[in-house]
């Protein structure tokens, strides 16, 4: 039993880790591409990368910290021009060529011999080469903290206590599905949310018996500032929310209704007098610069190494963003979570409960994979909407 | 079926050159009276003005257009058999084509304006405003998103502008006020919050009509805008496009049923491979031997003189053949396959 929780306890450290909100805040961008725009963007791994060049370099050249991560801003926005200017006036599918093309140039450009100095080569830049002015800016002070400062320990409890709080934390869950099914099915046909402010307070204050519950049994100590601590966890995921807030706004503006009809037929829009090729573009820029942001916060805890950022990771989001429902504001950052903590949980699992002789420890690492992959065909065969998705838009084929 | 007036509309409008209000059709009809009935005549205030416009598929010549006119603040139908171009022609004027003579004295321009060289969206913002033969509806938004797409000129379709409501909620309201009562015109209200894509056929036509009419165009071209609607509402439409011309737009449309053509139109342009044969008033130009050539062919021999052809029994009759040939051609096409 214990070994389990001890599972659950990485497995929760994995959902709340700086790079899952790293990549959450990637997904987010791709959201806007693939999600709203119908942008097929295979090359997002690119844009983080960028990003993180971007700042890393400019800080190893004692710039500061604002306008580095300014300059990886807009080195995505030109990455974007370059890639956007030749081919959305094309057909989709050139762009998916172009961009995972050109992610690919930038991974192996990176890695040249050549430009050792600027990136390091294959060997890339090292985390104390630019980690310092972010950790510089931290007001948390030194020592480690505990999420949930009160948690099963101080109660006196072991593992019976901690079980309780993990069937409180499965209740709340179950009880955000079901109010939030009861919300949709509401008002027939709609899919807006709840006419009365009730359910959306009840869902809300299960969250939070959801949060309390699960650190209560899964208390998670980290020094407060430091290379992994909780001064860049606090930052990364107040940049989700951020991020979220941003398309939030974004998509439900007359603007975000351009980027929907752009995704259902641009022949359409063009007859009604829009621009296609310019909000084409802006979405484009604008979800670069969610991916270069990504980038640069996947690369706080680490070293900016080319090879990190690859196509592995554009799949990966991609397979957040399905998992979470494309053309949703919360999909993305729930699908990374339970992606990222999923695979945790397989690992760990095959790790602690299939024998050596069978899986070795490095094999379990890759069964992990394997089983997110085969868990990702499944999802798009029985739940093609994802996890957050409006189920009536599938019944369309476009 | 006689021609409704309108005296509610609003008088003053549309004045051309003096003609007085379009609104009148003994005015529209003494506005077309001058004009010659031949194949690119000269209009007295055309809109839309087109010059030695070809394009070539392949070997076929689908549209080979000398000369053509549409005369400002009146309906204009272009007529033709299938495939005579006409939906390629549409294509054409508004950019969503480029006429093999582009460069080489291919000339169009409306209100005055050259479009030689003007994209799509450009043309739409200039006022001419098409709907597709083939409706495309935006399957996976709302029919209220549809037609809010529609309006022109919305702030918050700025970037810079979308993340701040206050900017563009007055402007909103408005836009939703308007196309709400589109919507109801073309009885389509009770439908507003339902996925575009769960419409018929039929609905699909109107919600792409009343679309195109969002963006207050100052011509709008409807390709085949009454396939598949049903009688009833075929009738109150045509009397919403007579109402609209009447406001002073100018609606340019392509229809099979002769019904249609004869009900609404001021003025018929016919088609046939490509070329424009013959031009008129609807009561006058199906009579034109180029025309029953065009549309009859084959059946030259017979002797369907001058208005029998616009009788029910014989359009019906060349419907039920037509119907005929395309399912010999497609049996054709399945042998072959
Ligand atoms: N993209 C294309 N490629 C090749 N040929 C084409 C293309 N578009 C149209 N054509 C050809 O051009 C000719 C005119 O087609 P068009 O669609 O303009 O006819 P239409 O007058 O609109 O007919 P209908 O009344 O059936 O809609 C046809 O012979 C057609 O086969
Ligand atoms: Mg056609």
């Amino acid at each position: 039993m214990n070994e389990f929780l001890g599972i659950l306890d990485a497995v929760v450290g994995e959902a709340i880790s700086p790079d899952t909100a790293a990549v959450a805040i990637a997904v987010i961008g791709l959201n806007i591409h693939f999600g709203f725009t119908g942008l097929l963007n295979i090359g997002q791994a690119g844009y983080m990368l960028l990003g993180a060049y971007g700042m890393a370099i400019s800080i190893t050249y004692d710039i500061p910290l604002a306008v580095a991560v300014l300059i990886g801003l807009v080195v995505s926005v030109l990455f974007s021009f370059i890639l956007g200017l030749p081919t959305l006036k094309l057909r989709g599918d050139y762009l998916a060529i172009v961009t995972i093309s050109a992610a690919e140039i930038i991974r192996y450009t990176g890695r040249l011999a050549a430009f050792e100095d600027f990136t390091g080569g294959s060997q890339g830049i090292f985390g104390k080469d630019y980690q310092g002015p972010f950790m510089d800016l931290s007001f948390f002070g030194s020592g480690s903290f505990d999420l949930l400062p009160l948690n099963y320990r101080d109660a006196g409890g072991g593992a019976g206590l901690r079980v309780v709080g993990l069937l409180v934390a499965v209740a709340a869950v179950v009880g955000i599905v079901v109010i939030a099914k009861r919300m949709k099915s509401a008002d027939g046909q709609a899919p807006k949310i709840g006419t009365t402010a009730t359910p959306k307070l009840v869902v809300a204050a299960l969250f939070v018996v959801l949060f309390l519950a699960l650190f209560f049994s899964f208390p998670q100590t980290e020094p407060r500032t430091s290379v992994d601590g909780w001064w860049v966890r606090v930052v990364a995921w107040s940049l989700v929310g951020v991020s979220c807030i941003i398309v939030f706004l974004l998509v439900r503006s007359p603007w975000g209704r351009l980027l929907r009809g752009i995704r259902e037929d641009e022949e359409a829009m063009r007859s009604l007098g829009k621009n296609v090729f310019a909000i084409k573009m802006q979405a484009l820029i604008i979800g670069g610069m969610f991916g270069a942001l990504g980038g640069m916060v996947y690369v706080l805890t680490g070293s900016v190494q080319a090879d990190s950022m690859g196509r592995q990771l554009t799949f990966f989001a991609y397979t957040a963003l399905l998992l979470g429902g494309a053309a949703t504001i919360f999909g993305p950052v729930l699908g990374s979570i339970i992606f990222f903590s999923a695979r945790i949980l397989v690992r760990e699992l095959s790790g602690a409960y299939v024998p050596n002789s069978i899986m070795s420890t490095q094999q379990t690492e890759q069964f992990s994979y394997v089983v997110v992959g085969v868990a990702l065909v499944l999802l798009v065969i029985f739940r093609p909407q994802g996890i957050l998705g409006d189920k009536r838009e599938l019944r369309f084929h476009v | 079926m006689s021609e409704p007036t309108n005296p509610s509309t609003p008088s003053g409008t549309t004045t051309t050159d003096g003609q007085g209000d379009l609104a009148d059709p003994a005015a529209r009809r003494a506005l077309m009276s001058g004009v010659a009935q031949v194949p690119g005549a000269e209009k007295p205030d055309p809109i839309l003005s087109v010059d030695r416009i070809t394009r070539h598929f392949g070997g076929i010549t689908a549209v080979d257009v000398e000369h053509l006119e549409v005369q400002r603040g009146l309906i204009t139908a272009l007529i033709g058999p299938n495939g005579a171009g006409k939906t390629t022609f549409f294509n054409l004027i508004t950019g969503f084509d480029k006429p093999s003579s582009a460069g080489k004295g291919a000339h169009w321009s409306f209100n005055g304006a050259k479009l030689d060289k003007t994209s799509a969206p450009k043309v739409a913002k200039a006022g001419m405003v098409r709907t597709f033969q083939l409706t495309k509806a935006l399957s996976r938004m709302t029919v209220m998103d549809n037609m809010m797409l529609g309006a022109k000129d919305q702030t918050g379709e700025s970037l810079a502008k979308a993340m701040f409501k206050p900017l563009w909620h007055s402007q909103e309201g408005e836009v939703r006020a308007k196309a709400e009562e589109l919507l109801a015109r073309f009885k389509l209200l009770e439908k507003k919050d339902d996925y575009a894509g769960s419409l018929s056929g039929g609905q699909r036509k109107l919600l792409e009509m009343a679309r195109a009419l969002m963006t207050d165009p100052t011509m709008i071209m409807l390709d085949e805008p009454m396939a598949g609607v049903n009688p009833a509402l075929t009738q109150s439409l045509l009397g919403h496009i007579q109402s609209l011309r009447d406001e002073g737009m100018t609606v340019l449309f392509v229809e099979h049923d002769m019904h249609v053509v004869q009900h609404i139109s001021d003025w018929v342009v016919v088609m046939a491979e490509g070329r424009i044969v013959a031009e008129g008033p609807a009561d006058t130009v199906m009579a034109n031997p180029a025309v029953i050539d065009a549309y009859l062919g084959a059946h030259h021999d017979t002797d369907l003189g001058d208005d029998d052809l616009l009788r029910d029994e014989v359009v019906k009759d060349l419907h039920h053949e037509a119907d005929e040939e395309e399912a010999a051609r497609r049996d054709a096409e399945k042998g072959k396959r």
